[in-house]
């Protein structure tokens, strides 16, 4: 039985049909928590969010607090919210900008305040059109309010944030391309070391990215303590986190859950949740968090949903986005579309992306659509290889950014776990379920 | 002389005023740009060079790494049909050749009358009501054939104009001024805090 007990976090306001308007917010503790950081100091307010043990919700997981505190030894610059959500079945970020905007408004002011940061930018993906409004409105709210602008609500903090749309990229997600991008350039990731743009950020100064729902949290988060955080959930994995179910269930969306307490089985097969398989049909596998991440099997349902607990099996728990294929899916088609889907969105700076993803996609389109053979296993798991040597998880990196390693999770997720299909295309000469 | 009309040249000059630095609004000028023309003409990206500091190679360079800025006109109405992950398994490529017959253009291609362009899309997050459909970057989620096609008669009538304007994305989002926060002012404080800090490390290495 799934286990529905903790707080809604950053989607208590989601059940009124007017979430994203100012006096629903207002009405609903609305700029309660900024008011309240405002009169604590502001490393006050970063050991809160410190304690609170919260990882980013990005797809990294990396700590919000450590990426904090290597900017606090240096004059912060710059503040950068990623909403360029683009990974695919990912969408929850797109839920809370376009139901929850002010939340987003105000954690953002939270944290450039704990930070001491004057300028934030909200970097939003622009097919979010009706986002870009509502996120846009909110912000000219918090304007009026006092919210947000000059000495806000007294304190003598000051803050300007500008909402910056994207323009149709999926390497954008990626903190420094979404950097050049927010610089008016074409969205190349940068060559690292340095690794974190706190070193060297936008227009080179010290630079902090956080993603939407991380800064969701921060409202939350002053208001009731990091400990009670750090309370919810268990290990490393703290706190409750969106996850968006989509695929082969009958019911998909997103979903607020405790971190830890609920398993994949859960999540799926709960009626309160995703309420089974459509059709009752069987479960024939699930990608655990975004098409970047290795596939799991039937045998993996019982993984709690935690980000050491999915990490342990050899994927990743990534975006909190999880996609459900049933016994009548084709894996080879649902990993050509994921291959092709990166082949189109490399940026092109290094050669094993550039080069391996075109290649992967050509040869799983034969397998799929016919004139595939059977030694195309080998040569797939082989330029794979190439990519990612060693075909490991987490990948080894041979390009600028993680794109090019994720290339390889779908196909060899397949290959590995469903070698009989791929032999089955090569007979049929083409899909069998055509 | 702006090739931008006065209105669109109005909000091209106050959003270049809000950023550090005046290419940063490269992105959102190409948007404007588009908004006017339904594409990126020559004359369209010459004067968001003149606007950001670049040159018009610059500016093309930029817009043609982005899938949402169009080199070349598109139609009145760009329907996009999502066939990533998600879709695929709800049936997002049947929608597509759909939706190909329906609007009479091929994937990638304008009707002969210039209303529609089809454009097969990587996933556009809104996977629970799959396969996804968005008009000018509009989620109007017609997930069926007979759905989409009443969307397309709709269209062709003019009936939603309201709710899908043409092109692009940004005429309805703006802001109601430009920066508040006092720049000197936040200068001396970030200065002060600095020296707060680089106190603090002096005592702690100490």
């Amino acid at each position: 039985m799934a286990v529905l007990t903790a707080p809604k976090i950053v989607s208590s306001r989601s059940e009124y049909s007017d979430s994203h308007s100012m006096s629903r917010y207002l009405a609903t503790d609305g700029f309660t928590a900024l008011r309240k950081a405002l009169s604590m100091h502001p490393e006050a307010v970063a050991a809160e969010v410190d304690s609170a043990s919260l990882l980013g919700r990005g797809g990294a997981g990396f700590p919000a607090g450590r990426k904090w505190s290597m900017l606090r030894k240096a004059p912060v610059s710059y503040l950068v919210v990623n909403g360029d959500e683009s990974e695919p079945a990912t969408f929850k970020d797109h839920y809370l900008v376009e139901r929850e905007p002010h939340q987003l408004v105000e954690g953002v002011t939270i944290a450039a305040y704990a930070l001491q940061v004057s300028q934030a930018f909200i970097y939003l993906r622009g097919e979010f059109a009706l986002g870009l409004e509502r996120l846009q409105q909110a912000v000219n709210d918090a304007y009026e309010h006092g919210a947000l602008g000059s000495d806000i609500f007294g304190s003598g903090f000051s803050l300007d944030i500008i909402v910056h749309p994207g323009a149709g990229a999926y390497i954008c997600g990626e903190e420094t391309a979404l950097i050049e991008a927010l610089e008016g350039k074409r969205g190349f990731p940068r060559i690292k070391p340095p690794y974190f743009p706190a070193a060297i950020g936008l227009y080179g100064q010290p630079t902090v990215v956080n993603n939407v729902e991380t800064m969701a949290n921060m409202p939350w988060i002053v208001n009731n303590g990091g400990a009670a955080f750090a309370a919810l959930g268990q290990g490393r994995s703290a706190g409750t986190r969106l996850f968006a179910l989509s695929g082969r269930v009958k019911n998909p969306g997103v979903y607020e859950l405790e971190m830890v307490k609920n398993t994949f089985r859960d999540i799926i097969f709960d009626p309160a949740l995703g309420g089974g398989i459509v059709g009752d049909k069987k479960i024939k596998a699930f990608i655990p968090g975004g098409v970047s991440a290795p596939w799991f099997t039937p045998e993996q349902l019982d993984i709690p949903l935690g980000q050491d607990e999915v990490a342990e099996q050899a994927s990743m728990l990534g975006s909190g986005s999880i996609v459900v294929l049933d016994e009548d899916s084709c894996v080879v088609r649902a990993a050509w579309r994921i291959t092709k889907f990166f082949s189109r969105e490399s940026c092109g700076q290094c050669t094993p992306c550039r080069e391996g993803s075109g290649w992967l996609e050509r040869i799983m389109y034969r397998m799929e659509h016919g004139g595939g053979r059977r030694e195309d296993l080998d040569l797939l798991l082989d330029l794979c290889d190439n990519i990612a040597p060693g075909l490991s998880w987490p990948p080894q990196q041979t390009t600028i950014c993680v794109l090019g390693p994720s290339i390889p999770s779908s196909i060899h997720s397949a290959i590995t776990n469903f070698r009989d299909d791929f032999i089955a295309h090569v007979d049929h000469n083409g899909c069998p379920h055509d | 002389m702006s090739y931008l009309r006065p209105d669109i040249r109005q909000r091209a000059d106050e959003l270049v005023s809000l950023y550090p630095q005046r290419r940063s609004a490269m992105l959102p000028l190409l948007h404007l740009a588009q908004e006017q023309d339904g594409y990126l003409t020559d004359e369209g990206m010459a004067e968001v060079a003149e606007l950001t500091g670049t040159s018009p190679a610059e500016v093309r360079g930029t817009a043609s790494f982005y899938d949402m800025f169009h080199l070349e006109p598109v139609g009145k109405y760009v329907v996009g049909v999502c066939t990533n992950i998600a879709c695929l398994l709800a049936g997002g490529e049947e929608l597509l050749d759909h939706a190909s017959k329906t609007l009479g253009c091929s994937i990638g291609g304008t009707s002969a009358d210039g209303l529609f362009t089809l454009e097969e899309t990587e996933c556009l997050a809104d996977c629970d009501i799959a396969p996804v459909v968005q008009v000018n970057h509009r989620y109007v989620r017609t997930t069926t054939p007979d759905a989409l096609d009443a969307l397309v008669t709709d269209l062709r009538n003019g009936r939603r104009d309201d709710e899908i304007p043409p092109h692009g994305t940004l005429i309805r989002v703006r802001r109601n001024g430009g920066l508040r926060a006092p720049r000197a002012q936040v200068a001396a404080e970030r200065e002060a805090a600095q020296k707060a800090r680089e106190a603090r490390a002096a005592k702690e290495t100490k």
